[in-house]
């Protein structure tokens, strides 16, 4: 199985507690549809496992085949640093439609961070190396597309309904639904 | 969706388990081992362009041959490597993807998936050089999903073969290429400061090799 490198870090967006059983990190594209059906999924999994589970998202975007992942994933960087990376996260995947860079300032001045800080950030690829850091690790941790999975740092290879994606985590758990 | 490890096969310094891994079609030769030269080969890159492998001689080369053009695993496949171009780059080694459609579908996929590396046409006789490298799958008249990693000097360093639905990623490339050094030879003492210590030590097909010791076979 291929293992997920490096390992989660303070570096890492979290949410849920570092001492939680079960990580689950995703590599993911804000602009891949795939990622956006996973989307739903993961948050009725936060909701079912509470406490148990911590979840983290990594950068994986296919610049080449989606015009607006570099950006998209940028901007939720930058928003990371005003302490707003899961309001900006939810709020893209919510909207994947409408990701251009003004819609990405206008999902950030929802947040409320100046819009400027974002379209600041964007022009200047500010956090672009960040991003391809992202998803070099992908790479080497053996992510061929989004979204993929680990579990526990184990690569998870199954569907990502939330039947079969909440199993792996059950198993991991070792069967304890909520705390 | 298949599991990756359990039916990826590979040619280090081993040879290949003969025995079928995968509901899809696989290749029914082996595929070219780590260790032979390349054989050479000239093929359609553009409806009036050709290349050929002993343009590359000196650096290393990535060989990816694939089923098709236009199909979903390997649209992924080709939109994740170009994505990952400028890391090949690094290591000065050239990205070539090889599949029997022509040098005209090659050109409007290219276009329209923005791609970066070329496309041969393996075309007429098609297949011909999939053959030569052990890819070609008859029952599909077309080749498997397999890459080559070929040194400065134009031999396999790393061979690898993956079902026709799975996505082989671009870790097993990465690895190959840091066994060979900066320079495509092979690494006789470290790479350059940079590279991840993991991919250091051993043979250049010292990672293959062990994926070869697929979970059921133990």
């Amino acid at each position: 199985m291929s293992r997920l490198t490096p390992p989660p870090s303070a570096r890492d967006h979290a949410h849920g507690p570092a001492d939680a059983p079960v990580t689950l990190v995703e590599y993911g594209d804000y602009e891949c549809p795939y990622c956006g059906a996973a989307y739903p999924v993961v948050k009725a999994l936060q909701h079912r496992f509470g406490n148990r589970l911590r979840f983290i998202f990594r950068n994986f975007p296919l610049t080449q085949v989606h015009p607006h992942a570099a950006h998209a994933a940028e901007a939720a960087e930058a928003a990371a640093d005003a302490g707003k990376f899961w309001e900006m996260h939810d709020a893209i995947f919510e909207h994947q439609g409408a990701i251009t860079d003004h819609d990405l300032a206008g999902y950030a001045a929802h947040a409320g961070i100046d819009p400027a800080v974002i379209t600041g950030a964007l022009a200047a690829h500010t956090y672009a190396p960040r991003v391809r850091e992202d998803f070099m690790s992908g790479v080497r941790s053996g992510v061929s597309g989004t979204p993929s999975f680990f579990i526990n740092g184990q690569k998870y290879d199954g569907g990502y309904d939330a039947g079969s994606l909440g199993e792996a985590i059950l198993a991991a758990t070792g069967g304890q639904n909520r705390e | 969706m298949a599991t990756r490890k359990s039916v990826r096969r590979a040619s280090g310094t081993k040879k290949p388990k003969a025995r079928s891994v995968s509901k899809e079609p696989v290749a029914t030769q082996y595929l070219l081992p780590a260790g032979t030269k390349a054989p050479d080969f000239t093929l359609k890159s553009a409806p009036d362009q050709s290349l050929s492998l002993s343009d590359f001689r000196g650096r290393p080369v990535i060989l990816a041959f694939y089923p098709a053009d236009w199909s979903p695993t390997c649209g992924d496949q080709l939109a994740l490597y170009n994505e990952v171009l400028p890391e090949f780059q690094r290591y000065n080694a050239e990205l070539i993807g090889i599949s029997v459609d022509g040098a005209w579908c090659h050109a409007a996929y290219t276009k329209a998936r923005n791609l970066h590396f070329p496309l041969l046409a393996d075309f007429e006789p098609k297949g011909a050089v999939a053959k030569t490298y052990g890819t070609y799958t008859p029952s599909a008249g077309m080749s498997g999903r397999a890459l080559f990693v070929l040194d400065g000097k134009g031999t396999i360093r790393w061979s690898y073969l993956s079902p026709m639905d799975v996505n082989p990623g671009a870790d097993g490339i990465l690895a190959a290429l840091e066994s060979l050094g900066r320079d495509g030879r092979p690494a006789t003492q470290p790479p350059a400061a940079g590279a991840p210590a993991k991919h250091r030590a051993g043979a250049p097909s010292a990672r293959p090799a062990a994926r070869t010791e697929a979970p059921e076979a133990r």
